[in-house]
């Protein structure tokens, strides 16, 4: 599996990071033979096999739908880059 | 005092020989001057250290101690502290003060444990040879020229090189017990659902697990007594009895049966740490076990697997890191898609974005079945080797790495190398088994770590085993130079 340079770039912003140019080619190497071992997972059959979600076979756990915290928005606040108002602040969205 | 086991210690503070001030001390006076070589700690958290160990002296005093009480233990610096930095190893997190403690810390506080600091780490636990980290590599105490191993590999080294006795890791494909083979000390993964994640910075969710590395078996005994349990804050903690682990251990394995599963003694491991591998099941045989050869035959699939499940689980998992509500935050960003992109492409390191791309690729439209469910379906059949072997044997034993601690550099730039050392390693965490590590001799200087696989919930007959292998043997209490 080799990706090119485009590839590299759409993953990059489906993934939203910014990647320089020029490390845009070792990416691309990188990735692709990352995914040619991935690869060696075709030479098996799996088509009767159920794919496996927890390795003790649990389900979730539920609990009843209560308020179980309490509000601490002013302390998680504190280490936020930008608050005004118990809002997070963030550039302008809508023009 | 800093050549002493956890046990050692516990009975000496009881016993009233130092207290645990004068102890805390002792380990802090080490780190500061021996660390400079190492760089295993990002953090050291000095005065809460004392404070923590004149609270501990007064439960002393009162009588009120259990066996960590004023025992200071050095913490992996992806578990949340509440008010101390909490970096995970990424610029992403370097100005992160977590606003809670995860619950390994609140069970240690509980426990009277002193927090001596936060150890270093690959970036979000990602690599096998600490060099991922943003706070720059650690070094090997038993070689300074060599890696530690990854991605626990400060907590590794810091008990390595006594400047603390304990210390906690995390193992989402080996991250636990390559560190402590390479280091020369014992550490346990245990079964997925075992310890608490709250808190814990997650990287691959349905992976990770918390642990105790420390120089014993039954050092990791006590830590995990503490560790251990039920936690409602973690959706898949288990309920489940927590034994009194080190009470437990009589070292007795007469009728063990070992399984040896033949591919993990094939092509790419080193003949040298071989040797040291067959001299250990050689000493087990000694000591009444029986051995027999099994096979695991997806053991192949495991890396290619891993690096599927991983990856795409990191990549949703570190989509959180946006730069909007803590961590990091690009300058002057233009609108809400230049701060996303920005902060997480300033923010996070080149394996950590390695990763969050192909995870990002294995999850997109279109590639799903023959990515991530294809994994999952492996991952089954990689487990059900594992059963198989179970009805057979009662631990599953082979080399932790296939080789000794390798050169900082010399696979820093191919990740695919870098990956195929945890060949061993991976397919426990894709089956939720726990494993251990334990000294099992040297290659040169460096030291190789013999693997102990077990069922689920058998940690109680792992620590065991590797109990037995430390009252017979003395590779444990080697101490690297310059270190005594």
């Amino acid at each position: 599996m080799a990706l090119d340079k485009q590839d590299v770039e759409n993953i990059a912003h489906l993934a939203r990071l910014a990647i320089d140019e020029d490390d845009i080619p070792a990416y691309a190497k990188n990735l692709s033979n990352i995914l040619d071992l991935v690869e060696q997972m075709t030479a098996v059959d799996t088509s009767a096999v159920a794919p496996m979600a927890h390795p003790l076979d649990m389900a979730q756990r539920l609990r009843e739908d209560e308020v179980s915290e309490t509000d601490q928005r002013d302390h998680f606040q504190q280490i936020a880059p930008s608050v005004e108002a118990g809002l997070y602040l963030v550039p302008k969205v809508i023009e | 005092m800093h050549d002493k086991t956890i046990a050692e210690l516990s009975a000496g503070l009881k016993a009233g020989e130092f207290s645990a001030e004068e102890l805390t001390r002792s380990y802090l006076e080490r780190i500061e001057r021996l660390d400079g070589q190492l760089n295993s700690f990002v953090t050291v958290t000095a005065e809460r250290a004392l404070e923590q160990a004149r609270v501990a002296d007064q439960r002393l005093a009162a009588d009120e101690a259990g066996p960590l009480t004023g025992i200071p233990l050095a913490q992996k610096d992806i578990f949340c502290t509440n008010g101390v930095k909490t970096t995970c190893g990424s610029k992403m997190l370097d100005n992160f003060i977590a606003p809670y403690d995860a619950g390994v810390i609140e069970r240690f506080q509980a426990a009277g444990a002193v927090m001596l600091g936060k150890t270093n780490m690959d970036e979000f636990a990602m690599g096998s040879s600490n060099e991922t980290s943003y706070y720059g590599a650690v070094k090997n105490p038993w070689d300074l020229a060599a890696v530690p191993g990854g991605s626990s590999g400060g907590s590794a080294a810091v008990v390595a090189a006594r400047l603390a006795p304990g210390a906690t890791g995390t193992d989402t494909g080996g991250s636990i017990r390559q560190p402590a083979a390479l280091c020369g000390i014992t550490g346990l993964k245990p079964t997925y659902g075992r310890v608490s994640r709250y808190g814990m910075i997650a990287f691959a969710s349905s992976l990770d697990q918390g642990g105790p590395m420390a120089r014993t078996a039954e050092d990791c005994a006590l830590m995990l007594s503490a560790m251990a349990g039920f936690d409602r804050r973690d959706s898949t903690s288990v309920d489940r009895e927590v034994p009194d682990y080190a009470a437990g251990l009589n070292g007795d394995i007469a009728g063990l049966k070992i399984g040896l599963p033949k591919e993990y003694f094939g092509e790419g491991l080193d003949p040298e740490v071989a040797k040291s591998i067959e001299a250990a099941i050689d000493e087990y045989k000694k000591l009444g076990a029986e051995v027999v050869e099994i096979s695991l035959p997806n053991t192949k699939l495991a890396v290619p697997t891993y690096y599927v499940v991983a990856p795409a689980e990191c990549s949703s998992n570190l989509s959180r890191f946006d730069g909007v509500r803590f961590g990091y935050r690009c300058e002057k960003p233009k609108d809400l898609e230049d701060l996303y992109k920005r902060s997480r492409g300033e923010g996070f390191g080149p394996e950590v974005k390695r990763r969050i791309m192909i995870g990002t690729y294995a999850l997109s439209a279109g590639y799903y079945d023959a990515y991530y469910l294809k994994a999952q379906q492996l991952r089954r059949l990689i487990r059900d080797d594992f059963v198989q072997a179970f009805e057979k044997v009662d631990v599953i034993m082979g080399p932790t790495s296939p080789t000794v601690a390798f050169n900082i550099g010399e696979k820093a730039d191919d990740p695919v190398t870098m990956y195929l050392s945890d060949i061993y390693t991976i397919a426990v965490n894709l089956a939720g088994l726990p494993g251990m590590s334990v000294p099992a001799g040297f290659v040169g200087n460096r030291p190789v770590g013999l693997q102990v696989i077990g069922n689920y919930f058998d940690e109680q007959r792992l620590l065991n085993v590797g109990h037995a292998y430390q009252r017979a043997t003395d590779w444990h209490t080697r101490t690297p130079k310059g270190f005594e």
